[in-house]
């Protein structure tokens, strides 16, 4: 990843998160969830990366762990020329406004006994020393921003719909003028309708104030939409990070490949002939993750070197990483591998 | 648009009160209450028993309700109205102290214990550790240690009243306290706090402004029911000779006081217990509208 030649506003080399458990009548460290376990990617000023994922593969975990909502296991996380993961506190709070974070469910993600005014105005008043009215001013100004009514400054949260909450988070994250927002799923609780708007919304506000996402989903077609590149996560590690366009047309990895499939096509006529790749067993507990690739017990082209070494996330095209022996013989074992490696190739497109 | 037709964000005190206000127990238990403090603080001064000798007084001991004596006599033939009034002023006093106490200490202990992590075992152990202690023993102790030391302080009414305070309030924050941490256990995980944690608020700031405000409805209910708890438990401490000095009446003594006459005289169970019991009700009714006004969901309709 040290093609970008201008410095990347977040780096994030090596991240791991792992939650302790705890068992017995002593309560003895008997083991760690490991829900993020060496994650590595960085993210140019003004882009936006899509993380996907299905459930409990670290998504989440790893936009909490980049703002340091969890106190991480190992690993940097550089923002903006600072390692936030290793910040003494009060740094960390001098750091905060360049780093903000939209919530997936916004009725839990507002204060209920708060007004829409003082909720938009809370980054406000941690870190400004401003007066009543200029607070007040520029609340009004992000509520613009975000297309929210002045009148509502009063409302409290209950009386919006799921949309305007929504953009009523938005505009807190928005009131520090941060430079990398972490939108945590924002669309996932919300109607298909409002879904779109909250999405443009987020695309129009990256135009004007320069903002860089890291856009967490597991809605493939929204990512499609608004990310620049996307990272496709299982079990705690990156499988395949690519550009946007190039994975959604030809994915590397086995398993972004099966993850792909499942999305929709509106085109009936295209939808009748696809392909549809369907995983065999179930996720493995990420406490106890197999031996070699984590994936390698529903891989489709599963061969032996998979189920003893681990993989680690190599360039393979410009611009393309992927976590997969597959394509690690492909580049690194030179002349005398490649025929092997085609034949594994064409097996796997047979099937 | 123009600016001068938005409204500026108003305090919120207006609201409250106009929802308090439609809230028709919570009038009422206002009103009662209300009464029952007037009638308590201002009743003495209206109503000036005649001083009787003691001759006199025996023979009039144990009368009905009469104009002379509005709520009849005792069995020294003192005025029961004059003597429930004086007894209002401890117990609502009592009650209304040893229950802020309570609400104040459980609510301090449940919130660090559910917030901060290292605190939880101690602080839990500790609240395991007096629910487990049996309360009357320990009053009974504590007031048999301390009573002569802070009345020779501060006085023996005031000592009294500071001693049995203390240890009603002392010895009823436990249920508070559970019940405020587990609410915090489950409201620190919530994502207005998490918001709040990513904005860079001190964990001070967040307590007082995301948690607090959001365990107000269990900590009101515990807080009415134990206005009664207290108002009783002095009344047991009264009854074990351990509470006021003898000649000091509160609604639980008179109560006590007329049990052993009930069957003749019921009149002097029933003017103490009618009193209790209103206080209690009306307390309640308060609480449930203070909570239902405080809660902006409820507020709206």
């Amino acid at each position: 990843m040290r093609d970008a030649s201008p410095k990347p506003l977040v780096q994030v080399t090596d991240l791991k998160m792992h939650f302790p458990i705890y068992s017995g009548i002593f309560r003895r460290h008997s083991g760690d969830v490991k829900a993020v376990d060496g994650v590595s990617f960085d993210i140019q000023a003004g882009e936006t990366l899509g993380l996907v994922g299905e459930s409990g593969c670290g998504k989440s975990t790893v936009g909490r762990a980049l703002l340091r909502l969890y106190e991480i296991t190992a690993g940097k996380v550089v923002i903006d020329g600072e390692d936030v993961a290793s910040l003494p506190p009060e740094a960390l709070r001098k750091k905060r406004p360049t780093m903000q974070m939209v919530f997936q469910d916004p009725q839990a993600s507002l204060n209920p006994r708060m007004t829409l005014a003082r909720i938009i105005s809370e980054p406000l008043d941690e870190h400004t020393d401003w007066n009543d009215a200029r607070k007040l001013e520029r609340v009004y100004e992000l509520m613009d921003a975000v297309g929210l009514n002045r009148r509502f400054a009063n409302r409290f949260p209950h009386e919006f719909s799921g949309g305007q909450r929504q953009r009523i988070g938005i505009a807190r994250a928005l009131a520090l003028n941060p430079k990398f927002i972490v939108c945590d799923e924002p669309i996932a609780a919300l109607d298909v309708s409002i879904q779109a708007q909250v999405v443009n919304l987020l695309e129009d506000l990256q135009e004007r104030f320069g903002l860089t996402y890291l856009f967490i989903s597991h809605d493939l077609s929204m990512v499609r939409h608004i990310a620049d590149r996307v990272a496709v996560m299982y079990l705690g590690k990156i499988a395949e990070l690519s550009p946007r366009d190039a994975l959604y047309s030809l994915p590397l990895h086995p398993y972004a490949e099966a993850l792909l499939s499942a999305v929709n096509e509106p085109d009936p006529v295209r939808a009748a002939t696809r392909k549809r790749i369907i995983l065999k067993g179930d996720v493995p507990s990420p406490a106890n993750p197999p031996l070699g690739c984590n994936f390698s017990t529903r891989c489709p082209r599963v061969f032996d070197r998979c189920r003893v070494e681990d993989p680690a996330l190599r360039q393979v095209e410009p611009g393309r990483f992927v976590a997969c022996h597959l394509y690690d013989q492909q580049t690194a074992a030179g002349p005398t591998g490649a025929p092997e490696v085609n034949e594994r190739n064409q097996q796997g497109e047979l099937q | 648009m123009t600016d001068a037709a938005m409204p500026k964000p108003v305090s919120q005190n207006r609201a409250i009160w106009q929802q308090f206000r439609s809230h028709k127990g919570a009038v009422f238990g206002l009103i009662v209450l209300g009464l029952l403090i007037l009638f308590v603080l201002i009743g003495p001064l209206v109503w000036v028993p005649e001083k009787l000798k003691v001759a006199e007084a025996i023979r009039l001991k144990n009368q009905g309700p009469s104009l002379r004596f509005p709520l009849g006599t005792d069995q020294l033939g003192r005025d029961m109205l004059s003597r429930m009034m004086l007894a209002g002023r401890i117990s609502l006093a009592v009650g209304l102290v040893a229950m802020l106490i309570a609400i104040v200490f459980g609510t301090l202990i449940g919130v660090v214990a559910g917030y901060y992590r290292r605190f939880e075992g101690p602080l839990m152990r500790l609240t395991d550790m007096f629910l487990a202690l049996p309360l009357i023993p320990l009053l009974l102790v504590l007031v048999m240690l301390f009573r002569d030391r802070i009345a020779s302080v501060i006085g023996p009414e005031l000592g009294a009243f500071a001693l049995i305070v203390f240890a009603i309030g002392i010895t009823s924050w436990m249920a508070t306290a559970r019940i405020v941490r587990g609410e915090v256990l489950t409201l620190k995980e919530r994502e207005y706090v998490l918001a709040a944690r990513s904005i860079g608020a001190r964990p001070r700031r967040i307590i007082l402004r995301h948690i607090l405000p959001n365990v107000v409805s269990p900590v009101m209910v515990a807080a009415t029911l134990g206005v009664a708890e207290a108002i009783i438990t002095e009344s047991v401490l009264s009854f074990l000779g351990l509470g006021f000095p003898p000649d000091f009446p509160t609604w639980g003594r008179l109560l006590f006081d007329g049990l052993q006459y009930m069957q003749v005289y019921p009149e002097r169970v029933i003017w103490p217990g009618l009193a209790i019991s209103l206080t209690v009700l009306s307390v309640n009714y308060i609480g449930d509208g203070l909570r239902d006004a405080l809660d902006p969901r409820i507020r709206g309709r």
